[in-house]
């Protein structure tokens, strides 16, 4: 749902009168087409565009000591966030992210301490309730100082659960966390919510891999299916099958897990396509580096990797997959350039 | 599932510490525990650098090269020279 300053329905309650800027209520269930949209911007669709009015705003029916949270103005982390917020009463102070949603926008600044303090100031917050406390979510604080929130704002911050699921037994237990509310797993459900973006963003590499598949065939260096479906597959390898299965592939390393699966995959179509030799060393040559690259790339989407590690991979494994990938571009030419000329 | 280790970069000063807890508070991956009221590393192998425990200390007894973990945006700013970001 994206909210605009005029939409939403007025409040009448005598209450209502004195409260600044007089703050719209989130529905707390979803419509059909939030449900949609939540669906194709996992896709891509409209991505940048998927914004909420960054504003404070009601569920439920708040009163001054009714608790805020604060969340960004991502509109899937917004509708995440009211849906949750079902038979709750509380303000939700939504910070300008410019549409990102909490962890990104706190690893760039952009959910942060300044932002805080400029939406609470606009907000009038201090006008609005009696206490002095923000709920924000634990995966803001790499751009949060609670300490200089409070000198800023005069609010104490207080880190809520790391997922929005856990914000009531959060509020039930007096705002505090246990140790599993406070912990990222990144399991098989958050790996399939971010490999949809993957994919399409990987869009140039799987239309490269047809290409040279195509080119192939119109060599006649082997029929359309066994010179497309390795490449197509070994893209899919990187961006979906590897991510999803990610800790079924063994090693730490991400360029290691993606080789392991473009080996696997480079045997499997050895086995399901017939090849002599060249076709054989082309595969194991040209396409795990391709698995390689997605799944060290899949680093980005996770919440679990450091930078340090992901740098002393590219220190350890750049010239590796360059040469290991440079040889494959070579079998590649010699088989077209047999099929060529046969 | 854990991630490359030896090359982790975070630091606590015992010294400067005094406590309060809030690096245990915002760690989504449990390196801090609090006890005899100072913070300890009890799992420094976990830390993804997400700079969340520097950002909220409020005695600056934390040190960490925080910053974005994505390959891609590391591997162009390697060859840019420029600064890595998620675009």
């Amino acid at each position: 749902m994206v909210l605009s300053p005029q939409q939403g329905s007025p409040i009448f309650s005598p209450a209502a009168i004195t409260i600044p800027g007089d703050p719209q209520r989130l529905p707390t269930t979803l419509s059909c087409g939030d449900r949609i949209g939540n669906i194709l911007v996992r896709f891509g669709w409209r991505r940048r565009q998927y914004r909420t009015e960054p504003a404070l705003y009601r569920i439920g029916s708040p009163t001054p000591e009714s608790p805020v949270i604060v969340t960004a103005n991502y509109t899937l982390t917004v509708d995440m966030v009211r849906a949750a917020c079902a038979g709750l009463d509380l303000w939700v102070l939504v910070l300008d992210t410019r549409g990102i949603n909490v962890w990104c926008a706190a690893g760039k600044g952009t959910f942060g301490t300044g932002e805080i303090a400029r939406m609470v100031k606009e907000a009038r917050l201090d006008k609005i309730v009696k206490h002095r406390r923000l709920i924000v979510p634990q995966l803001g604080a790499p751009g949060v100082s609670a300490h200089h929130v409070k000198q800023l704002t005069g609010f104490d911050v207080v880190y809520g659960p790391v997922r929005i699921a856990d914000l009531k037994g959060f509020l039930a237990a007096d705002m505090r966390a246990n140790d599993d509310m406070r912990r990222v797993r990144f399991g098989i459900g958050d790996r399939v919510a971010v490999v949809p973006i993957e994919l399409v963003l990987s869009w140039r590499i799987l239309l490269a891999a047809f290409a040279a598949g195509v080119w192939l065939w119109a060599l006649h260096a082997a029929p359309f299916w066994a010179a497309v479906v390795p490449l197509i597959g070994a893209v899919l390898m990187g961006a979906v099958v590897v991510p999803l299965a990610l800790p079924l592939f063994p090693f730490r390393s991400f360029v290691l897990k993606g080789l392991a699966g473009g080996v696997l995959w480079a045997l499997l179509m050895i086995a399901l396509f017939p090849a002599d030799l060249i076709t054989a060393a082309r595969h194991l040559t040209l396409l795990p580096p391709v698995v390689a690259f997605l799944v060290f790339n899949f680093t980005g989407s996770t919440a679990f990797t450091s930078p340090s590690g992901v740098k002393e991979e590219i220190r350890r494994y750049t010239w590796l997959l360059i040469i290991w990938f440079a040889v494959g571009v070579i079998l590649y030419i010699v088989d077209m350039a047999r099929g060529w000329l046969s | 599932m854990r991630y490359l280790e030896s090359v982790v970069t975070l630091k606590l000063d015992a010294e400067k510490c005094i406590g309060c807890g809030r690096c245990a508070e915002v760690c989504p991956h449990r390196v801090f525990a609090v006890t005899d009221r100072k913070a300890v590393m009890v799992d420094r192998g976990a830390c993804m650098e997400c700079g969340a425990c520097q950002k909220n200390c409020p005695v600056e007894a934390i040190a960490v090269n925080a910053g974005v973990g994505c390959a891609y945006a590391l591997i162009r700013s390697r060859i840019s020279g420029k600064e890595a970001c998620c675009g």
